[in-house]
């Protein structure tokens, strides 16, 4: 489903990666500075390659060579970001709505109300953003962009900014979207027991390369956390 | 006694509608201007920049020649838009709000822009990757998030609209009910002989309307940012 072989120059670092993936979550693993994030920020769109393609499910959505960049809001690819984003000025409920909005889907509250029990947010909707703690800042950010029904989503280490103790809280929320919620998604991360839980198959960046792809057992050749 | 004259109330009354017409068609241009400035890089950004702020620094009567050359009835603009649309700016009272718009455009921009500077970019990826295109963005994130400057811009454009008094009476003159706002009747009043309680009652009202307008900006700034902060 995702297809990705690209290179880009980010002033004196370059990444050069190439994989395809056909798991339900693929584990984007490697340390810090070794090119994850500008790799998915490609994919969501809000970066461009110097050269190379990425498809989704067949469509194009990067070709250089036919000079094809298809905007980030066009993509429908979903990004958690590490610091949630939440948008400030609107209350939880409002920014669970956003994407739909944007995406001028009808309203289905059915479907809200399975995500919201799923992420157990449901009694947070008329909060602001200011009001939240760092692990409900994060649930809430994870169904705002299932929310907009995309069709991959992208985690980049949704876990980091937290503390041991609400990584342990978050932890099954991901592990019950993996198995209920029919999304594949990209994980980023630099801990190797986040990778060891979610993943279905791993891709392992290293100085802007991949130096591995394959099943979890990938991590294996890993000695300790990076 | 504190007995406003039928000519002092037309002043005011003038000079409310010029500053107030000249704040509204000067508030999309101005959150446009200030976004181009704040978030795009282009060939002859410092010039744009530069323009905007000249006649903060040229003297007033410089940018109402200037406008008289431009917009007057026989200017290239001017008589363009007469000749075309029928819009007619010289000694006229849209002739004033224009000038007012002109010099208030500076101090409108300013504070929008960096409001909009001081906006979370971050947080319009985000928008961008739940599907919002880039003007859309702009309108839900961008543009709520900058309210309080967007307001704080508009207030001090007012003021300064309403106090303006250069470049109006070199580009308009000072027509009784025409063009004649509360600083050209005041300046008109201090220049006959038994004018002077006249001119004083017109200084204390447009001391009220400053006051009014920052003590109005500063209540208004207060609950726009209590309102983003959701307290």
């Amino acid at each position: 489903m995702l297809r990705v072989d690209i290179a880009k120059q980010l002033g004196e670092f370059h990444i050069e990666a190439r994989f395809a993936s056909e798991g339900r979550v693929t584990g984007l693993f490697g340390a810090s500075g070794a090119g994850k994030t500008s790799l998915i920020n490609m994919i969501a769109g809000l970066l461009r390659p110097d050269r190379g393609t990425i498809a989704v499910d067949g469509e194009v959505l990067d070709d250089t060579a036919a000079g094809l960049h298809v905007p980030v809001h066009r993509r429908r690819i979903g990004y958690v970001f590490q610091d949630a984003r939440l948008f400030p000025h609107l209350d939880v409920r409002q920014n669970l709505d956003y994407g739909r909005r944007m995406n001028r889907l009808a309203e289905d509250a059915a479907a809200r109300a399975r995500i919201t029990d799923l992420l157990d947010i449901s009694h947070l909707l008329g909060r602001r953003p200011g009001h939240l703690s760092g692990g409900e800042r994060q649930r809430v950010a994870l169904g705002r962009a299932l929310l907009a029904q995309p069709r991959l989503l992208l985690l980049d280490e949704p876990l980091g900014s937290l503390d041991e103790q609400r990584r342990v809280e978050i932890l099954p929320y991901l592990v019950r979207l993996r198995d209920e919620a029919s999304i594949p998604m990209i994980y980023v991360s630099h801990d190797p027991d986040e990778m060891r839980q979610l993943a279905t198959n791993i891709v392992l960046l290293k100085r802007g390369r991949v130096a591995a792809f394959g099943g979890i057992e990938v991590l294996t050749a890993i000695p300790s956390p990076a | 006694m504190f007995e406003l004259s039928p000519t002092e109330w037309t002043a005011i009354e003038l000079s409310l509608r010029v500053a107030t017409v000249a704040t509204l068609v000067a508030a999309p241009l101005g959150i446009a201007v200030a976004w181009l400035l704040a978030r795009r890089d282009f060939w002859g950004k410092s010039l744009l920049d530069a323009l905007i702020h000249l006649p903060l620094v040229l003297p007033p009567v410089v940018t109402g020649y200037l406008l008289l050359l431009t917009f007057g009835r026989r200017g290239l603009v001017g008589a363009w838009l007469a000749d075309h649309l029928g819009i007619v700016f010289a000694f006229r009272w849209t002739g004033a709000a224009l000038a007012c718009g002109v010099m208030s455009f500076p101090l409108l921009v300013r504070p929008i822009r960096l409001s909009i500077e001081a906006v979370d970019q971050r947080l319009e990826q985000a928008a961008g990757t739940l599907g919002a295109a880039p003007l859309r963005v702009f309108l839900t994130v961008t543009l709520p998030l900058a309210l309080p400057g967007v307001l704080t811009g508009m207030v001090l454009g007012f003021a300064k609209a309403i106090g303006e008094f250069g470049a109006t009476i070199t580009f308009v003159s000072n027509i009784p009910g025409e063009t004649q706002t509360i600083s050209s009747a005041i300046y008109s009043l201090i220049q006959t002989p038994d004018g002077d309680s006249a001119a004083l009652r017109l200084v204390v009202v447009s001391v009220v309307i400053a006051l009014a307008a920052l003590v109005g900006s500063e209540w208004f700034a207060r609950r726009a940012t209590k309102r983003l902060h959701g307290n």
